[in-house]
């Protein structure tokens, strides 16, 4: 390959629910310790490819895939990979937060308890370092015992980053994280995917075109299934080189 | 039309109207120089303020639009392009008001043999015709046309440099036309830069329509570029590592 780093890269990539072709043939690579955003209309197919990345829609009755994604050079559809095992390297982060009705400081914990980690010095140790991370530990520190329900949404949003981060992921994925908060919480997820992308490869889905500009180092445009466009942001946003492209960036859609 | 197809074609037709009044003010600061037409020139100083309405005016909207709108790629061009057209534009108005206020201190018109030995009127109709020719480019988005413009620049920035010499000479034959000899090369001077500010709008017009930085660009590399034109894609460096 290239002199470039490549941590997650899809070559030929078709998937399927059942007789719906959902992604034609997607060949992607995408750079390590960057932020790339997948941007297109709905039913494009930018999220079903998010959640390849972490086969997440292996229990999706009918759902299948064709083609290779390599997670640092290896694929994760091969037999031998434990879907388990792939998920700690590969997090994620969904629309709507979902913390688990738990104090916060279980909620964080969560992906470690889970591994069968007791040692309560070092869970409180990662529990701090990842809320810290996420801008949260002064905000929660006083009540890491109260339920985590109780935060506001764009608290809990950037509780379930934490609870991603402490079980030490390399890639992040985000599915419209930012949708449901207001300006303000926004503005707190996307400084804080600027912060993150020093130290993991973070991939973004996003209806939020300006979301796109700002937080992106790359930017990928879907249409119907098919990648029409993978680019450099700033080169996305200001000479596009597909028609497609720039009609939808543009809001001339259709 | 979507809500910014609406706004952009309002300042696109914004920026029109101050075209024709700015090309009018050019126009008849010649004609008011030609025939010492003290009337008319009063009138193109007097649309100055108009133009300076037309030039805040758009500003303004150039600024409501990236607010309000936030455009990206062709929009966004073209909102940064019509900032630069419309300075570019006000800039030439001015020189017309220069003119003319340079024709309200003479009586008289020009000496005929002053022109013709500096070919003051052949370098006026060639800056005015660049003007109406950029206009037209602009408003047909033909980048061929803008691109032509860029070569016809040298013409007016010929006879600018020999001007001073010959302007020179004639006044030591003639040294009762020492006035007029300096006003003519200010006009000279003036029309030098319109020729620059025409080839700067033309730059505008590429940038907006191909997303291509042509200016400040050195002889050599106008000529590769004049070679692989009509391949308008991005604007050179776009290689991510795209693999659609």
């Amino acid at each position: 390959m290239s002199k470039k780093n490549y941590k997650l890269e899809a070559k030929d990539l078709n998937a399927y629910y059942g007789s719906f072709h959902a992604l034609k043939n997607i060949n992607i690579a995408m750079e390590e310790k960057a932020v790339t955003a997948f941007i297109g209309p709905s039913g494009c197919g930018k999220s079903t490819f998010l959640r390849t990345l972490n086969r997440m829609n292996d229990y999706i009755e009918g759902f299948r895939v064709e083609g290779d994604i390599l997670l640092d050079g290896r694929d994760i559809y091969a037999k031998d990979v434990r879907v388990d095992e792939l998920r700690k390297e590969v997090g994620m982060v969904f629309q709507k937060p979902n913390p688990f009705p738990k104090t916060i400081f279980e909620n964080v914990v969560y992906g470690l308890k889970i591994q069968g980690l007791k040692d309560k010095r070092v869970l409180a140790e990662t529990a701090e370092k990842s809320l810290r991370q996420t801008a949260l530990w002064d905000e929660v520190k006083d009540k890491l015992d109260k339920s985590a329900l109780a935060l506001s949404g764009g608290q809990q949003q950037r509780l379930c980053i934490a609870r991603a981060l402490a079980i030490s992921p390399s890639v992040i994925l985000m599915d419209e994280p930012t949708s449901a908060l207001d300006p303000i919480s926004t503005a707190k997820i996307e400084e804080l995917i600027f912060k993150l992308k020093n130290d993991y490869t973070i991939v973004i889905v996003t209806h939020n075109m300006q979301q796109a500009g700002r937080v992106s180092d790359y930017t990928a445009f879907f249409y119907m299934g098919e990648l029409v466009e993978f680019a450099k942001t700033r080169t996305m946003f200001t000479s596009p080189k597909h028609e497609r492209t720039q009609n939808y960036i543009t809001g001339r859609f259709g | 039309m979507n809500h910014i197809d609406v706004e952009l074609s309002n300042l696109k037709v914004k920026l029109m109207e101050m075209w024709d009044l700015v090309e009018y003010q050019l126009q008849s600061g010649r004609d008011a120089m030609l025939n010492a037409d003290q009337e008319l020139a009063r009138k193109v100083v007097k649309l100055g303020k108009k133009v300076n309405n037309f030039d805040v005016k758009i500003d303004r909207m150039c600024e409501n639009l990236l607010a309000l709108y936030t455009p990206v790629a062709v929009d966004l061009r073209l909102v940064l392009a019509t900032l630069k057209i419309n300075a570019n534009l006000e800039r030439i108005g001015d020189t017309a008001e220069g003119i003319s206020m340079f024709v309200q201190k003479r009586e008289v018109p020009f000496n005929p043999e002053m022109l013709e030995i500096t070919r003051a009127v052949a370098m006026f109709d060639e800056a005015l015709a660049m003007f109406h020719d950029c206009r037209i480019a602009y408003k047909a988005n033909n980048t061929d046309q803008a691109r032509a413009l860029l070569r016809r620049d040298k013409m007016l920035n010929k006879i600018y440099r020999k001007s001073d010499r010959i302007i020179a000479q004639y006044l030591r034959a003639n040294p009762d036309s020492i006035e007029e000899g300096l006003i003519l090369l200010s006009i000279i001077k003036k029309l030098e830069r319109v020729g620059d500010q025409v080839t700067n709008i033309a730059e505008e017009i590429i940038f907006y329509q191909d997303a291509k930085v042509v200016k400040h660009k050195s002889k050599k590399k106008d000529k590769e570029n004049g070679k692989e034109n009509g391949n308008g894609n991005g604007n050179g460096n776009n290689n991510g590592n795209a693999i659609s």
